[in-house]
């Protein structure tokens, strides 16, 4: 018999049970807690293995895109920390250097030095947030109080120095508004000292655990052709047999000037991207170590600047907007009226935590950006279950949606 | 003469622009000038009309004929080592010439290139799905048809992804308000309760900030509670506050209402 429908069931819960075959329709989500967000996920079953998959999204869709075409430049940078909440600076960077290369600026030194901090301690937030919720679906809750506690001084060094915890809107168009503060290198330094140990601490819980081995060796395997396909980026495509990172191919910043690695793996499983995350923790850390003597050398060599140059599109610093006329005047018509940016359109690509994180901006003059595009690679992290799920039981779902380390800030934007 | 502007953009405007005010350019390089994407945009130009090619912020771009997308793009994933469709979307030129602008972002990590290929289709034109060459457009696809009503030939699940599945209008377009449409201010209530309780259950409050001073359901007032639900009138006593508990604290003293002062004058 049909099932009945009245206005409160909407579309899809229409699905009738009247078949003869033995397929059952599963609703997973969205308030399932391992579907990290607002997932839902329609799992057509044949006993506990699922035929077919079908990944619904926009539980949390905010309409980003059409906000920003709704803002001033400078007004959406707060916005885009509502994206990747796990690791918000790598989004406000992200715009940030979009919105550079429209207007052609050029970073002062020392602002480059602190922002590639700030990225660096976002990756390493984001990637403790991921190891930990992923063993926590998976039942391992130490790993999870373990990898909250190093998160925690992250996020400590983080609040001081711009106050926020989780949405920092640290980056500003053309720079930095702060210098870090005193106890921040110590901090810093503190912290990654005792990083291996810690890392290895979850290693040692982990890496010879017979529950974790069976729930992540060979389960959602993704050759690199579907990884490809599908556009995954980040640890999803190293994972695969791509070794691609946006910081080593396209270097923004100074990465061009630090050493570190590609971490990157040729069996595409979920093991696979456990191990390329905890090598990526540690390449972080020794990007940190080296930023850390950039931003020594920069105080030696006097470098001061944390703005950018450039009148016609950025404020002037405090002391001259306080001491000037002119340049209180121009920074009343920037804040006021907003940057107006030349007529042309960018697409910038950087290497958020979480893959390749894209700014599409096409200006035509005006204050307000014409079309805006935010190219979250979660959004492609979560369309390739469709495709990865079927074959798999269902205990797999969770430890797959796991290690696509999917955000929903970021996917439904 | 006053510039035209669209009456039915309902986007944001510049309050004030300067009347002789010239928008500078982002510099547009010839493709001569990078002799990879010389070689790429050559090896389209021998199958397919390329109407524009230049080089804007390190990246090629090039204009083709809307039908001619599946090949250009299987020619450039199958013999110019382009893997991966990055993204894709349109823009709303409507108001300018009633057409919409797609754009697709193409990355090559062999060459560590990137292309965006665009074109033109007019309005309620359909475009062609690439799903068969990179499933990544399967989901960006379905997004543009939310976002726009662009509909892709070939796709196999031709439906909306961000809004809901019964949902009126599209949201990306420039006619679109920000704050919603009728459809967009009624969705729960009519989907719910039916359109003929829209006037017993009332627009939905929007104001953040707005605080009722006769509704005890939501609100305390100093100084004035009341139980929940009460029935707040103008004439209520005074609640009497109690600072401090009846045992007393070691060192504070019980506030005394009656031997404090209250100071009234700001100046004093």
């Amino acid at each position: 018999m049909a099932q009945v429908t009245n206005r409160l069931t909407p579309f899809f819960e229409n699905i009738t049970f009247d078949r003869d075959d033995n397929e059952l329709i599963l609703n997973f989500g969205p308030q399932h807690p391992s579907a990290h967000g607002q997932l839902r996920l329609m799992l057509h079953l044949q006993q506990e293995q699922i035929v077919k998959a079908h990944p619904d999204i926009g539980y949390l869709h905010r309409g980003m895109e059409k906000m920003a075409e709704n803002m001033i430049y400078n007004e959406f940078m707060p916005t885009t920390d509502r994206m990747d909440y796990i690791a918000s600076s790598s989004n406000n960077y992200g715009f940030a250097l979009a919105v550079e290369k429209l207007i052609d600026v050029e970073v002062p030194r020392r602002a480059k030095v602190i922002r590639m901090m700030l990225l660096e301690i976002n990756r390493l937030m984001s990637h403790l947030f991921w190891l930990a919720t992923t063993a926590l679906d998976i039942g391992a809750m130490t790993v999870f109080l373990f990898t909250f506690r190093e998160r925690e001084y992250l996020m400590d060094i983080i609040e001081g120095y711009c106050g926020a915890r989780l949405t920092h809107a640290a980056i500003r168009i053309g720079g930095v508004p702060l210098d870090i503060q005193d106890s921040f290198i110590d901090q810093l330094r503190t912290f990654l000292n005792k990083l291996p140990a810690n890392i290895k601490d979850y290693e040692d819980l982990l890496d010879t655990n017979r529950i974790w081995l069976m729930r992540m060796e060979e389960v959602g395997t993704i050759s690199k052709e579907m990884a490809l396909s599908w556009g995954c980026t980040g640890p999803m495509l190293r994972a695969s047999g791509v070794a691609w990172d946006i910081r080593k191919e396209e270097p923004y910043e100074l990465y061009d000037e630090v050493e570190f690695n590609v971490p990157w793996s040729d069996k595409g499983d979920n093991f696979a991207r456990y191990r390329v995350y905890m090598e990526e923790m540690r390449e972080s850390a020794k990007i940190l170590y080296q930023t850390i003597d950039m931003y020594e050398q920069c105080v030696i060599n006097g470098e001061t600047e944390l703005m950018a140059h450039s009148p016609r599109y950025i404020s002037a610093p405090k002391i001259d907007i306080m001491t000037q006329n002119y340049s209180l005047m121009q920074h009343f018509v920037l804040v006021t009226q907003g940057m107006r940016p030349p007529v042309g359109e960018v697409y910038i690509p950087t290497e958020s935590p979480k893959g390749e994180l894209g700014f599409y901006i096409n200006s035509q003059g005006g204050p307000y950006p014409y079309r805006l595009k935010l190219r979250a690679p979660s959004f492609w992290h979560t369309g390739i279950l469709t495709d990865l799920l079927p074959g798999h039981y269902i205990p797999d779902v969770v430890s797959i949606i796991g290690t696509t380390n999917i955000v929903f800030g970021e996917v439904d934007r | 003469m006053r510039a035209y502007t669209p009456k039915d953009d309902v986007q944001a405007k510049s309050y004030y622009t300067d009347r002789y005010y010239v928008s500078p350019q982002v510099p547009k390089q010839e493709v001569e000038s990078d002799a990879v994407f010389a070689a790429d945009l050559a090896t389209i130009k021998a199958k397919f009309e390329v109407k524009e090619a230049y080089i804007q912020v390190k990246q090629m771009v090039v204009y083709i004929n809307a039908n001619d997308i599946y090949g250009v793009l299987e020619l450039m994933r199958d013999e110019l080592e382009y893997t991966q469709l990055s993204e894709m979307s349109a823009i709303d030129w409507l108001a300018k010439d009633n057409t919409f602008e797609i754009f697709y972002q193409m990355l090559s990590m062999n060459k560590r290139k990137r292309i965006r290929i665009k074109y033109f289709i007019n309005k309620g034109q359909a475009v062609d799905s690439v799903n068969e060459l990179f499933r990544s457009a399967d989901w960006s696809e379905r997004e543009m048809f939310d976002m726009f009503g662009i509909v892709a030939n070939g796709h196999p699940f031709m439906k909306r992804i961000l809004m809901p599945y019964d949902w009126q209008g599209n949201p990306l377009l420039k006619t679109y308000p920000l704050e919603g449409d009728e459809f967009a201010a009624w969705y729960e209530v009519d989907k719910i309760y039916g359109k003929e309780a829209r006037a017993t259950i009332g627009p939905e409050i929007r104001d953040t900030a707005r605080v009722d001073r006769y509704d005890s359901e939501r609100f305390a007032r100093l100084g004035y509670e009341v139980p929940k639900g009460t029935k707040i009138t103008d004439d209520m006593e005074k609640t009497e506050q109690s600072y401090q508990e009846d045992g007393g604290v070691f060192l504070i003293k019980k506030f005394d209402k009656a031997s404090s002062v209250i100071v009234d004058d700001p100046q004093r």
